[in-house]
């Protein structure tokens, strides 16, 4: 039972229904449905940090979060679409505002308006019905550029520790193999790993510098969840492939920038923008190519589909 | 994916409807709904993004105290010299050399006007104590000027090499000959220097058993055990087997950003009383490698006896619990849950309860890091913890570093001064991209500061305004910096309140990095009441040190503490100063370091008023 990203228009399981069901034949493991997985890594990632670094700093946070995420994922779906919602994908967002996010001094309020922009711009951001951005993606960037004195990206690094994020990466790299994305997740570390080589060469900075990054938190969050989201995810592998690698370009052009006022706002969470900017434009064109070509001349249905994770 | 047969899209609004169904897509009205609503919230994050720019006052209205800064004009022209290290740190030099200059209050003369001490961090520039003229400085001419007497006082040559540089120091009279003496704080051998009472000093270290290589920022007089005798406890940075002008690795960083304990260990001197000092760190279980770089001591339980209250960078604060006299406790009282980069410790009474609550200095940085000041309500007598109650203009000023509480506009209540600034240097570029980098990595890597990019002419959160946080009551506080004339972008450092001129007003002296001594002279609308007390042990030690003061005036008790150092390389005036507003004191509570307890009823309004121990 596994959710393709869509295949050609026409089909009970075409594009924008973002579901299919795989054949019988390849499932090998236990039928644990992969948005399951992803919430029970976003589950594990919260506990795991929480517990050992106080990533949320209070649970009053985590219930801001994650509460609106959930109650205007519950408002929006009844009063727009006439249907309840499955909450799994406000139950993704919400934890992963709240492990994201990180206030001015005492304020409240970035927890609940991010989950709430977040949820909203589902709704309200759509083309041909379907919503553009990763919904927390979307939300991160709407702050880092319209309320810089009141939230920072994470600015928790969980101890600088490699036992967690080995952890975190380990469960994680066994819920993608399980749904598939391992060639967007791989694709884009490796692209990263590059590029780092390449800053290295051309700033003079050690490429142990350059690769930091990726050893950080944020970057699970990343690598797990907003890159592999459907809205970053173009329909065919070889499109895929391409968008998490104009991903890491875009986001090795803004890390190259100057540091200089204008940059700062992008460089203060490059990959993140980078896929904000990146994720919707791919996704247009590829929605726009497969709407406007006719069924005759239609693709043949996608092979073994990846599994997305609910938008986070 | 499938829930009871019917398919499931969980990645476009996770409705539970069947695909073939189209209730997914919104009607069009809907649809502008969404819209109409998204683009609310997105306004509504605007707006409240820059909401906390209300709270900082404007130069129009009547504050009823004005700033000026009179240094240079009074002979208190001094600049800070920053240190230079091996060149192996000369990528991160720029980093790790910021600190040092510091600024300290001391009538080292007993003329009864207090003197100032500030430091110099580089080999070859010597420290100064600036000589206060006292009435003469109402006239004009030399006379008129403080003048520094470090040099021919003995005081000089402290900084050079293989000696390390000053970061501080404090004033205490370790031997109750009632003179203040001086333990200067380093980078290298920290020194103690003996008041002779003629303006003149003696280096006694090897003599006190106190010549120890250490890199510290923070060091604190106290009396730990009651004996009437100071003790001192000296906190270390990096790690006292590091010399950073010769090292042999570049692996010398922190482990951690939030939880580093690989810093230098701090140190608890007990004083016997015949000029020498013990290490009673391991008896009395007070040491940490959290990095420290400010400490205060105060009785913060209210069970009579001194606590240790630790600022630490790369980690968690510290407050270690004074048991009996004997041993330290660290305390869980709600301060580990959170990691930071402490910087300053200052203690005060912000509610007017009697008691003393504390603010701690961090960082914050605009979309980068919000790590945030802490402002910790002291509710230890209820709730056994300490409560941060720091938000908006009090939590987030910048890259912080000192702080101190004080009644500048004699309201009577204490207020909020806090200096900001960490590397002003270009500016158009700076290295905040560059740290969220390091930050961000494995402690590995940064570890080594070879790794670290170099940081070169970048600037780091530089030229930073200070604050001054006007306590309005009620947990409102107002910046009124600009509006009241401290208006300068100096990488502040310390920051010491000390009455110079003795008119009942908290003057304001700045130690820079890399930048002047400055000293805002206070006006205050003299309708303001005002009243200060000046402390003198006999059973306690002669200097007062720790003894509390509760002033209860207009239906509030107020409390502070005779000063061992506090803020960020820094220590006020030793003499407690209380703004009245128009109320009238009504009754002090004088809690000496020996136990004893004295009231003094009515003391009178706009009056430094000197106080004996009694001898029961």
């Amino acid at each position: 039972m596994t959710p393709t990203l869509g295949g050609p228009p026409g089909t009970s399981a075409g594009p924008g229904t973002g579901t299919s069901v795989a054949p019988a034949s390849r499932l090998r493991l236990p039928a644990i449905p992969a948005p399951w997985l992803f919430s029970s890594l976003i589950t594990l990632i919260l506990v795991v940090g929480q517990w050992k670094y106080d990533i949320v700093g209070g649970y009053d946070r985590l219930a801001a979060a994650l509460g609106t995420a959930v109650a205007v994922e519950l408002l929006l779906s009844r009063v727009l679409r006439g249907v309840w919602p499955n909450l799994l994908s406000a139950y993704i967002t919400g934890n992963s505002i709240a492990i994201l996010t990180k206030p001015a001094g005492g304020l409240l309020w970035p927890y609940a308006l991010g989950a709430a922009v977040a949820i909203t711009s589902k709704y309200a951001l759509t083309y041909r019905g379907r919503h553009l951005w990763n919904p927390t993606n979307f939300s991160v960037s709407c702050f880092l550029l319209l309320a810089p004195h009141s939230m920072s990206v994470l600015s928790h690094q969980w101890g600088n520790d490699w036992a967690i994020v080995g952890i975190v990466l380990a469960v994680g790299s066994l819920v993608i193999t399980r749904a598939r994305l391992w060639h967007i997740t791989g694709t884009y570390v490796a692209c990263f790993a590059l590029l780092a080589v390449l800053r290295s060469a051309i700033q003079g900075t050690g490429v142990g510098y350059e690769l930091a990054p990726l050893t950080g938190p944020m970057y699970m969050l990343l690598i797990f969840f907003m890159l592999t989201d459907p809205r970053t995810v173009v329909s065919t592998r070889a499109g895929r492939v391409v968008v998490v690698v104009l991903i890491a370009l875009l986001e090795c052009a803004i890390r190259l920038l100057p540091p200089t006022a204008a940059s700062k706002p992008l460089q203060a969470a490059p990959a993140i923008l980078a896929l904000a900017i990146v994720g919707p434009i791919a996704f247009w064109l590829d929605r726009r190519r497969l709407t406007s070509r006719p069924a005759s001349a239609a693709p043949p249905l996608p092979a073994p589909a990846p599994t997305p994770p609910p938008a986070c | 994916m499938q829930l009871r047969g019917a398919p499931v899209s969980f990645d476009d609004a996770a409705t539970i409807a069947p695909l073939s169904a189209t209730p997914s897509t919104p009607a069009r009205p809907a649809q502008q709904g969404a819209k109409v609503l998204f683009a609310g919230l997105l306004a509504l994050v605007w707006w409240l993004d820059r909401r906390p720019q209300q709270l900082v006052a404007t130069g129009e209205q009547s504050l009823g105290f004005r700033l000026t800064e009179v240094a240079a004009d009074v002979g208190l022209a001094f600049t800070h010299h920053q240190m230079h290290l091996d060149p192996q740190l000369a990528n991160v030099e720029p980093h790790v050399a910021a600190t040092g200059a510091a600024v300290s209050v001391s009538d080292v003369n007993n003329d009864g006007w207090p003197d100032l001490f500030v430091t110099n961090s580089e080999f070859g520039h010597d420290n100064a104590l600036f000589l206060n003229p006292g009435d003469a400085g109402a006239g004009a001419g030399a006379a008129g000027r403080f003048r520094d007497i470090a040099a021919a006082g003995g005081l000089g040559g402290s900084n050079r090499e293989g000696e390390g540089v000053s970061t501080g120091g404090v004033w205490g009279d370790f031997d109750n000959d009632g003179f203040e003496d001086l333990y200067l704080v380093k980078w290298g051998y920290g020194q103690l220097f003996r008041n002779n009472g003629d303006l003149t000093f003696t280096d006694v270290t090897a003599r006190a058993g106190l010549r120890r290589w250490m890199n510290s920022n923070a060091a604190v007089w106290l009396d730990y055990d009651r004996d009437g005798l100071l003790d001192l406890y000296v906190a270390g940075y990096f790690p006292e087997t590091l010399d950073l002008w010769h090292v042999t690795t570049t692996r010398i960083m922190q482990e951690s950003f939030e939880f580093a304990r690989n810093g230098g260990h701090n140190v608890l001197w007990r004083n016997l009383g015949d000029g020498r000092f013990e290490d009673v760190t391991a008896a009395t279980g007070c040491d940490s490698t959290r990095w420290t770089l400010a400490v205060a001591a105060a009785d913060f339980d209210r069970d009579g006896w001194q606590d240790l209250y630790l600022a630490n960078d790369y980690g968690p604060e510290e407050l270690f619990r004074n048991v009996g006299g004997q041993r330290f406790e660290l305390a869980s009282v709600g301060l580990g849950e959170d990691s930071k980069s402490g910087m300053s410790v200052a203690v005060g009474d912000v509610q007017n309860k009697g008691r003393l609550d504390v603010y701690v200095t961090n960082i914050s940085e605009n979309r980068y890091l919000f790590q945030g000041n802490n402002l910790r309500l002291n509710l230890l007598a209820e709730a056994g913890r300490f409560e941060n109650v720091a938000e908006s203009i009090v939590a987030d000023t910048g890259w912080a570093w000192g702080a101190q509480f004080g009644d500048l506009d004699n309201d009577g209540r204490q207020d909020l001064y806090v200096v900001n600034g960490f590397i002003s240097a270009d500016r158009t570029r700076d290295y905040w991209y560059d740290m969220s980098v390091i930050a961000g990595g494995n402690s590995r890597m940064f570890q080594d500061a070879a790794n670290w990019k170099p940081i070169g002419d970048l600037s780091l959160s530089g030229y930073q305004r200070s604050r001054l946080l006007l306590n309005r009551g009620d947990g409102h506080w107002v910046d009124v910096a600009a509006a009241v004339g401290a208006d300068d972008l100096y990488d502040g450092r310390a920051v010491a309140f000390v009455d110079l001129w003795n008119r009942g007003a908290l003057d304001v002296a700045i130690a820079n990095q890399k930048g002047p001594l400055l000293v805002y002279r206070n006006d205050v609308d003299p309708a303001r009441g005002w009243v200060a007390f000046r402390l003198v042990g006999t059973a306690s030690n002669r200097s007062a040190i720790g003894a509390e003061v509760t002033l209860e005036f207009g239906g509030q008790a107020q409390s502070r503490v005779v000063d061992g150092g506090s803020g960020f390389s820094s220590q006020n005036d030793r003499r407690l100063h209380f703004g009245l507003g128009a109320a009238t004191p009504e009754r002090a509570v004088i809690r000496w370091p020996s136990g004893r307890e004295q009231v003094l009823p009515a003391p009178e309004a706009r009056t430094l008023i000197t106080v004996t121990e009694p001898a029961s």
